[in-house]
């Protein structure tokens, strides 16, 4: 049994049914147009202030981007029971589930690429370290895809996802040193704000953008790996437990 | 001849609700097996453990001789699934689902296209293929899904109520299309409300009363207790009170029962005259309107075996349909 066809077929079909629908690519779009303009418009200082707001605009879009979309993908599916359809499909739950959520996790990417391209205009970005940027935004769109999926599985109605979505998004705006330092949290949140995994991918963007980093890079990566590791294990022991009941 | 499906002492519960309780049998390669039972007998949570959306709390399973106890999808390659309900993908057409699910099963491209031709051919709605499968009737939908659980060709193919929602001509092509598919070697899965569905289209029935097989076995032998058994139907108005306490008392060989409003039913060892019967009814201010006699069928053998009237066991279904 060829499972790469599977595999395939189910990305596209997500893609093509989800993320490619009008409103999705309009989303993708103005919301980070939004972010961008409100963090500008609010710091109040000049264009040279595009640099710093930018890893935080990228990591939100990434953020929103890819956990909104899973629960359409996911619980919808679930919901209306066409989920059970690629439970019975002769593929491992592991791939199944990869190819359930590579389309957020190229959605996602694609978000963090729309402030880029729009700082572009204002901006010189010569001095980003791009490899790190680029790796960085993977690691973001893969890690929030499958904080997403958590809450997704952990959901019975759409509605249920989008709200426990929320409690985890709008937090870490502000806990997790996208626009307001760490060091300057109140110091009863701060270890909270390392308990969070886009902490982490925070300041990997920040290295990459302005080199204001506080963590190794490579220490960076590997906690994001080891948030992406346990967040995609966790979902899965939720599916087998919950809906192969 | 090889073994399709083994199932040895199911068990399943949901919290206190045991809704598989130690189901055993066998369904044998290129067999039409029929599981037959009233709602919420367990015949869809029997399928759910057999095609690996469900776990057993205990027992064995085996699908094609995989293993598939503790690894529920073990055997789903070889296996095609038509659900109680439609679960297709309502945002794509058609064609675009045929190809989807080909797709999941690893069929390459060109191969996925032409069996969905041929699928919508041979179920009528080839007109339909490009239209989204959200705005199919419910017939068009029931057919499509039943199109999607062949369209990879599996050696054991099973349906959960294939033919409840749609019309008779619909009804008779799947039926036709299920004989034809058996005929090429798939072994059939089938549960029903329709006794005369079960009767017409499996070699062997299990009947399924809250969660335990009561009976197993092929449609003749089934049928053979009640083979010598003489039914007689009386349709009747303005029978007296206390009738069958009168009828069984004149006529003390033969059974009386009275299975709905203005109908009697007379059932006997031997041939049953309708003369005198027809007499009594009559000398008793009764007006018969038809006394027709009956050949003995599995809804008797259904009826006698679960307690279930066959006729509430179909109602209860369509209510629940109508309902959800």
């Amino acid at each position: 049994m060829k499972r790469w066809i599977a595999f395939w077929n189910i990305l596209a079909k997500d893609v093509r049914t989800y993320y490619l629908k009008p409103p999705n690519v309009s989303w993708g779009i103005i919301f980070p147009l939004a972010w961008t303009g409100m963090f500008f418009i609010k710091s109040g200082s000049g264009l040279e202030s595009i640099l710093a707001i930018l890893p935080g605009v990228v990591a939100v879009s990434i953020l929103f981007g890819t956990t909104s979309m899973l629960a359409v993908t996911v619980t919808f599916e679930k919901k209306n029971r066409s989920f059970e359809r690629l439970l019975l499909a002769p593929i491992p739950l592991e791939l199944l589930m990869i190819a359930k959520t590579g389309g957020a996790i190229a959605f996602g990417v694609v978000n963090a690429f729309v402030p880029v391209a729009m700082a572009a205009f204002f901006v010189d970005l010569s001095g980003v370290a791009w490899g790190v940027f680029l790796s960085s935004v993977c690691m973001i769109a893969v890690v929030s895809t499958f904080l997403g999926l958590f809450i997704a599985v952990a959901a019975s109605e759409v509605f249920e996802a989008q709200t426990f979505s929320n409690f985890f998004r709008f937090p870490m705006i502000f806990l997790c040193g996208l626009f307001f330092p760490i060091d300057q949290l109140p110091l009863f949140v701060k270890p909270l704000a390392y308990v969070l995994p886009l902490t982490y991918g925070a300041d990997l963007l920040h290295g990459a953008v302005h080199g204001g980093h506080h963590m190794p890079f490579s220490l960076d990566f590997f906690i994001l790996g080891l948030f992406c590791a346990t967040l995609f294990a966790a979902s899965l022991w939720n599916i087998r437990r919950r809906w192969i009941v | 001849m090889k073994e399709a499906i083994f199932v040895d002492n199911l068990v399943k519960r949901f919290e206190s609700v045991t809704a598989v309780a130690g189901v055993s049998f066998s369904v044998r390669q290129g067999e039409r097996f029929g599981f037959l039972g009233p709602n919420g007998a367990g015949k869809t949570t029997t399928i759910n453990l057999l095609t690996g959306l469900a776990r057993p709390d205990a027992g064995t399973i085996r699908i094609g001789g995989i293993p598939c106890t503790d690894k529920p999808g073990a055997g789903q390659h070889l296996i095609g699934v038509v659900p109680d309900e439609s679960n297709l993908y309502p945002e794509l057409s058609g064609f675009d689902n045929l190809c989807f699910c080909g797709a999941l099963y690893g069929l390459e491209k060109r191969q996925r296209v032409r069996r969905a031709h041929n699928l919508l051919e041979a179920f009528g709605l080839t007109p339909a293929a490009d239209r989204k499968f959200g705005g199919y009737s419910k017939g068009m939908k029931r057919k499509l899904t039943i199109a999607a659980g062949i369209i990879h060709r599996p050696a054991i193919l099973f349906l959960d109520e294939p033919t409840t929602g749609i019309d008779v001509a619909s009804a008779r092509k799947v039926r036709q299309l299920i004989a034809e598919l058996n005929r090429t070697g798939t072994t059939i899965f089938l549960t029903t409300h329709y006794i005369e569905e079960a009767q017409r289209l499996c070699d062997r029935i299990a009947f399924i009363v809250d969660g335990h097989i009561v009976a197993i076995d092929t449609v003749d032998h089934l049928l053979q207790p009640i083979q010598q058994t003489h039914v007689l139907l009386i349709a009747c108005t303005d029978a007296p009170s206390g009738i069958l306490n009168h009828l069984s008392e004149a006529f003390p060989r033969l059974g009386f029962t009275i299975p709905r409003l203005g109908q009697i039913r007379v059932e006997s060892a031997t041939p049953v005259g309708v003369g005198p019967l027809v007499r009594f009814l009559e000398d008793r201010g009764a007006e018969v309107a038809e006394a027709r006699r009956v050949r003995p069928s599995l809804e008797e053998v259904f009826v006698r075996i679960t307690g279930v009237e066959a006729d509430a066991m179909g109602r209860e279904k369509i209510t629940r349909k109508g309902s959800s």
